[in-house]
Formats: structure tokens, C-alpha cells, sequence
């Protein structure tokens, strides 16, 4: 029997029942359904996590004193000795494949223009701090290296600062008072966001370092030049791990750390950060990934159910069939092809119903939310897969039977 | 004398039944050949169906040999024995057993569609059987709005689709007045004398005496044949 033959049987079988098919697939529509929510969903939450990655600079090295910033130990940090500028240069001038490095210190001050006063962190960066953490000004222009020499009172501003102080109107070239500073804003740095802690990543401000640090901080660290934080961002071209290595190496030198000691500082890749605490969020996607599972396994059995109602139902059709030359692979594939029809026809109903659902979600703009047209392979797959492993075996047990006991059945 | 459609030596057949054994046949020789037309006869529970059910494939003796048609079917696997009854045998069962809601056009082409017909050929095939049954004007009609002799003359029609070396017929007017019972007799005896090979089983002596000859069931065994 070729298969249009049997999918057109299948089909007739199915609409004489109809009320009871449509009962049969809804646990496939729901489970169908749920997968693709879940998918979009998870798609949703690892593009977000892409953009974070992107939104610290793709390929950023963050080097800090104390061990391990992202392990349990943090203890380190305050104790271990500050790094300074001429880590900076060194790294700069040793290191192959660094594409920009910046040292960063930050503290908090007030300020303050045409009687406005916010206060909130200043950030002390060199000038390819920019480059390295893959941020502009969107207005204006970032500092050069000679303003970073000679301590320019230049200062760059975030969007929430600049609407802070200045309102809707242009703040580049005005004079803020920062503590008691005067200086002048070059610009007004590009819209960041909230990070993914919630912090707003535009209600700062930058300045060069030497500026931060001798006029706006005044910190007296026991360092000459004393610098938090290097950010350097590794040449697209090379090799993160080599670059991270040679880093620590010299770092040890400069730190004069013996062979076997451990280190007082820390180089960590903020992209395999990230990564990596992606796969605790993923957890959420397993969760959903077992709900619907479970959802598609509920619905798989319900088709199982409903194909061995109607294998019994149909025993003299069966034993017909047989008696007239059916093969027992023409009785098996007669009824998974049911099974298949009745599954497909739900995984459908469920592409619309879970395409509807993870819109709704992303309408809720709760979730990130990405609906990609591979759902609907999914939805294709995963349905026509529960037809055949659970329409299998009621199938097979038709195709089992005798024909003369078939077809004396009552 | 020519050689025999059907060879039968020593059929048995024992159903297992717990601790008990059912001897439904217990060593029946016949031979019956091309063209014939036999009525099986005999009380309730004789073996006159199993025996049937033997000839027409749908089951395997415990002993014996059996040879239809040149070949031997004792040893068949099932779905060698499907393709036999597909395309040697037909069957015209007491309860008809036509599929419902379906067309007696599609009811009558079903066998054609495990031979791996065409479809146009099913119909053009299916509809000159249900012709020669005095079915044409009622193709597209489900058995429920069909008479019982009508649904016999269907399920007669299916039985000769396939255009099969043996017509069975196991008790066939067993559910139809005598009217009815008479003109699907009619049918039947016109089919033989086209030279179709048929076997019918039946209670009734009237109904039998449209074979040439009849043979008897008792207990299994073969009582009586006379011509
Ligand atoms: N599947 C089976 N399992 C057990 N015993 C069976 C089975 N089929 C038939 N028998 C037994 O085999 C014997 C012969 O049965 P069979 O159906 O051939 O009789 P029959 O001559 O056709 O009777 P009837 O005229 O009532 O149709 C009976 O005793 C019956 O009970
Ligand atoms: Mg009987």
C-alpha cells in the first residue's frame, strides 16, 4: 500500500472521530506548544547574555590585585598591592597582541552646574580606555593620550549625568564643577543601559586618570600612580589563552612573585565569565525543557491511548485487512501513520499556540524573547516523533494479530 | 483425471485451550479440483470452518500437507500466506464484514490495494465486479444504506477483485432471507459456470444442492462426499 493510500486512510479514520482526535492531541499541542515557548525562551536569555559580552567589549581581559575575582575568594583584593601605571605601560609595550589597555581607577564626587548637584562615581581611564571597553561618546570626542599626560581637566560624561545636569540641552563644551574642579566636557558617552545587575552603567563619569587622581581623589595609596583595574582587549587576531598567559607572566615578574607562589593578582576573560555563569541561568531552560518534555511525554501517551482504543475498536477492520492480503507492515504502518497524522496535526496547532504564547511573553517585556523560524522544524520533529514512539507499539500489536480471531472479534 | 486445485493429506488441527486440546480436524484427505463447485455440510462445531479458514490461507494446519494451486502452504510464514490469500483466494464471510463508511466501490478495491494496484485500476476494476453483481448503480453507497443482500453482493464483488483461483464462502445466505439467499445462490452458480472454483458452507440442504458436490464434517473428519 504506498503511503498517499495510507495517509488518505489514516485521515478518514481520523475526521469520523473527530471530536475525540482533537481531545487525543491536545497533550501534543500543549506539549508542542510548550517546547517552543521554552525555546524562545532560552534563545531569548542566551542572545541577552551575548549582548552583555559585547556591551563589556568582546575579548576583555580584566586584570586585578588579590587572586580570583569570580571564585569564592575575594579576600585578596584590598590586601595585595595596588598595580600602577607602569603595569600599564609595561603590558602596553611588552605584551603582543593587546589591541588597547587602560588602566582605571574610580571614586565618588559631586557635581555641579547651573546650581544642579548629583553626585555619583568619576571614573579615571587613559585614553584607550575607549577602544579597550568598546565605548564612544555618541556627541563630542574621548580624551587623547597627551591630555591623559598632562592632566587636562577634560571630563566625558554619561547620558544619565548629562540629563541630570544639563536637561535636554547640549552639555559638550560647558564647565562642571567636579568636587572643586572646574572642568570641561568633551563629550557625553553613548547610552549603555543597565548591567546585568541593575546598576545604571550611565550615571558616571570620565576623566583622565592623572586628573581623577591628583585633583578630583586625592587618595594617598602608599603607590606611586596607583591604578584599580587594567582592561585590555586582546587583538581579534590572537590567541586569548597565549595573551592571558604572557600577561600573568610578566605580571609575576613585575610583582616579583617566586616560582610556586601563588599569585597576588588576577587575569580573568570577562566573555568566559559570562559564559560560564550562563550555564547556571540555563538551569531555567532545563527547567522549562522539563516541563515540556513532560508535557510532550503526558501527550504521547495520550496518543498511545487513544491508538490502542482504536486498534481494539477496529480488530474485524484488522482482520479484514489481513484476510484480504494485508502484510503486517501494511497493518503497522496503516496505524502509525494514524498516529503520525494525529500528531502532526496537533505539533501544527502547537507551532501556532506556542508562537502565540512567546509573543505574548515578549510583549510582556519581561523576558528576552527570540522567536526563531526553526521552531517550526521543532515542532514538526518532536511531534512526528511522538507519533511514531508512542503510536509504535499500539501498531505493532494490530499488526500482531490473527485474522481469524480478528475477524470474529466483537 | 487432472490435477487437483486443492490437495489436502491428513490435515489436522488442535487448538490448545489451557490444559485442554480441541481437535477441530483430525486427518481430512481431499482433493478438489479446477471448476468445481463443493458445499461443505455438517452439524455445529464439525470443523467445517477451520477447514475453510485452512484452504483460505488464514491459518496452518498442525499436521498434514497442504497444496493449493501448485503450492504448499504448511509451512508459510504469515505474511507469505497474506500474499497468497491476496492474490489466490477470495472470502464472502456470513457477517459480510464490508468496512463502514466507506464508498462499496472502495469496499470492493480493498484487496487491490495491498497488491500494489493503481488506483485508477482499482476503480475500473472494483466497479466491473460490482457490475457483475448487479451493483452498478450503487457505487459510491456505505453499507449503512445498503440491503443485506446488497452488502453480500459488495462483499462478493471484493472477493473476486483480485480475480482468485478459489471463491470461499463460509456460510454466505447464513444472514439473509431466502429470497435474498436465493439470489446471491444465482450468483454464485453463474460464477461457476464462468468455470470459478467455489466452496460454500452451509446448514441448509437447498442451499447445498446448488453444488455439484457435497461433503460432509463430523467431529473433524470428513463422513460423507458424493457427487
Ligand atoms: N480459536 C479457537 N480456539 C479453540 N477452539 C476452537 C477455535 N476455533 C474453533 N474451535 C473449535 O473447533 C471446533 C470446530 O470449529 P469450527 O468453527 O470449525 O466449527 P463449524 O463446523 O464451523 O461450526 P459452525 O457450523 O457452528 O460454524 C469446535 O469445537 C470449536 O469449538
Ligand atoms: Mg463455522
Amino acid at each position: 500500500m504506498n503511503l498517499f493510500a495510507a495517509i488518505r486512510v489514516a485521515l478518514t479514520a481520523l475526521r469520523v472521530n473527530a471530536l475525540r482526535s482533537a481531545l487525543a492531541m491536545l497533550g501534543v499541542v500543549i506539549g508542542v506548544s510548550a517546547v517552543i515557548v521554552m525555546v524562545s525562551v532560552t534563545e531569548g536569555a542566551s542572545n541577552a547574555i551575548e549582548e552583555q559580552i559585547a556591551s563589556f567589549g568582546a575579548n576583555l581581559l580584566i586584570i586585578r590585585p588579590g587572586s580570583s575575582a569570580f571564585g569564592g575568594r575575594r579576600g585578596g583584593a584590598g590586601t595585595a598591592t595596588f598595580m600602577n601605571d607602569e603595569d600599564v605601560e609595561a603590558l602596553r609595550n611588552e605584551i603582543d597582541g593587546i589591541a588597547a589597555v587602560s588602566g582605571e581607577m574610580f571614586g565618588t564626587s559631586t557635581f555641579v552646574a547651573d546650581g544642579v548637584n548629583w553626585t555619583t562615581r568619576i571614573q579615571g581611564v587613559h585614553a584607550e580606555y575607549f577602544e579597550a571597553r568598546d565605548w564612544f561618546p555618541s556627541s563630542g570626542r574621548s580624551f587623547y593620550s597627551e591630555e591623559v599626560n598632562s592632566g587636562a581637566r577634560v571630563i566625558l560624561i554619561g547620558q544619565t549625568l548629562a540629563q541630570e545636569l544639563y536637561g535636554a540641552s547640549d552639555p559638550v563644551g560647558q564647565i562642571v564643577r567636579v568636587g572643586t574642579t572646574p572642568m570641561e566636557i568633551i563629550g557625553v558617552m553613548s547610552a549603555k543601559g543597565e548591567s546585568s545587575w541593575g546598576q545604571d552603567q550611565d550615571d558616571v563619569a570620565l576623566a583622565p586618570i592623572t586628573t581623577v587622581r591628583d585633583r578630583i581623589l586625592g587618595y594617598d595609596l602608599g603607590v606611586r600612580d596607583p591604578v584599580f583595574t587594567i582592561y585590555a582587549e586582546i587583538d581579534a587576531s590572537a590567541d586569548p589563552g597565549l595573551v592571558t598567559a604572557d600577561i600573568e607572566d610578566l605580571m609575576r615578574i613585575r610583582r616579583n612573585i617566586q616560582p610556586g607562589a601563588e599569585d597576588d593578582f588576577s587575569v580573568n576573560n570577562l566573555g568566559e565569565f559570562i559564559r560560564a555563569r550562563n550555564e547556571t541561568e540555563s538551569q531555567l531552560g532545563v527547567l522549562l525543557a522539563a516541563a515540556a518534555g513532560i508535557s510532550l511525554l503526558v501527550g504521547g501517551i495520550g496518543i498511545m491511548n487513544i491508538m490502542l482504543v482504536s486498534t481494539t475498536e477496529r480488530t474485524r477492520e484488522i482482520g479484514l485487512r489481513l484476510a484480504v492480503g494485508a502484510k503486517r507492515a501494511d497493518i503497522r504502518n496503516q496505524f502509525l501513520i494514524e498516529s503520525v497524522v494525529l500528531c502532526f496535526t496537533g505539533g501544527l496547532v502547537g507551532l501556532l499556540i506556542g508562537i502565540g504564547g512567546a509573543a505574548y511573553i515578549e510583549s510582556l517585556d519581561q523576558f528576552p524573547i527570540e522567536i526563531q523560524p526553526s521552531v517550526a522544524l521543532i515542532a514538526i520533529g518532536a511531534s512526528a516523533f511522538v507519533g511514531i514512539f508512542f503510536g509504535f507499539y499500539p501498531a505493532h500489536r494490530a499488526s500482531r494479530l490473527d485474522p481469524i480471531e480478528a475477524l470474529r472479534f466483537e | 483425471m487432472t490435477a487437483s486445485l486443492i490437495h489436502c493429506r491428513n490435515l489436522t488441527r488442535i487448538y490448545k485451550m489451557g490444559e485442554n486440546e480441541v481437535h477441530a480436524l483430525r486427518g481430512v484427505s481431499v482433493d478438489i479440483r479446477r471448476g468445481e463447485y463443493v458445499a461443505i455440510m455438517g452439524p455445529s462445531g464439525s470443523g467445517k470452518s477451520t477447514f475453510m479458514n485452512m484452504i483460505g490461507a488464514l491459518d496452518r494446519p498442525t499436521s498434514g500437507t497442504l497444496e493449493i494451486d501448485g503450492e504448499r502452504l504448511e509451512a508459510m510464514k504469515p505474511d507469505e500466506l497474506a500474499a497468497f490469500r491476496g492474490k489466490r483466494v477470495g472470502f464472502v464471510f456470513q457477517q459480510f464484514n464490508l468496512l463502514p463508511r466507506t464508498a462499496a466501490i472502495d469496499n470492493a478495491a480493498l484487496p487491490l490495494v495491498y497488491s500494489g494496484i493503481s488506483a485508477s485500476e482499482r476503480k475500473q476494476r472494483a466497479e466491473a465486479r460490482l457490475r457483475q453483481v448487479g451493483l452498478g448503480e450503487r457505487m459510491d453507497h456505505h453499507p449503512s444504506q445498503l440491503s443485506g443482500g446488497q452488502q453480500q453482493r459488495v462483499a462478493i464483488a471484493r472477493a473476486l477483485v483480485n480475480d482468485p483461483a478459489i471463491l470461499l464462502a463460509d456460510e454466505p445466505t447464513g444472514a439473509l432471507d431466502s429470497q435474498t439467499s436465493e439470489e446471491i445462490l444465482q450468483i454464485f452458480d453463474q460464477l461457476n459456470h464462468d468455470g470459478m472454483t467455489i466452496i460454500l458452507v452451509t446448514h441448509e440442504p437447498d442451499v447445498a444442492a446448488h453444488a455439484k458436490r457435497q461433503i460432509v464434517f463430523r467431529d473433524g473428519e470428513i463422513v460423507e462426499d458424493r457427487t
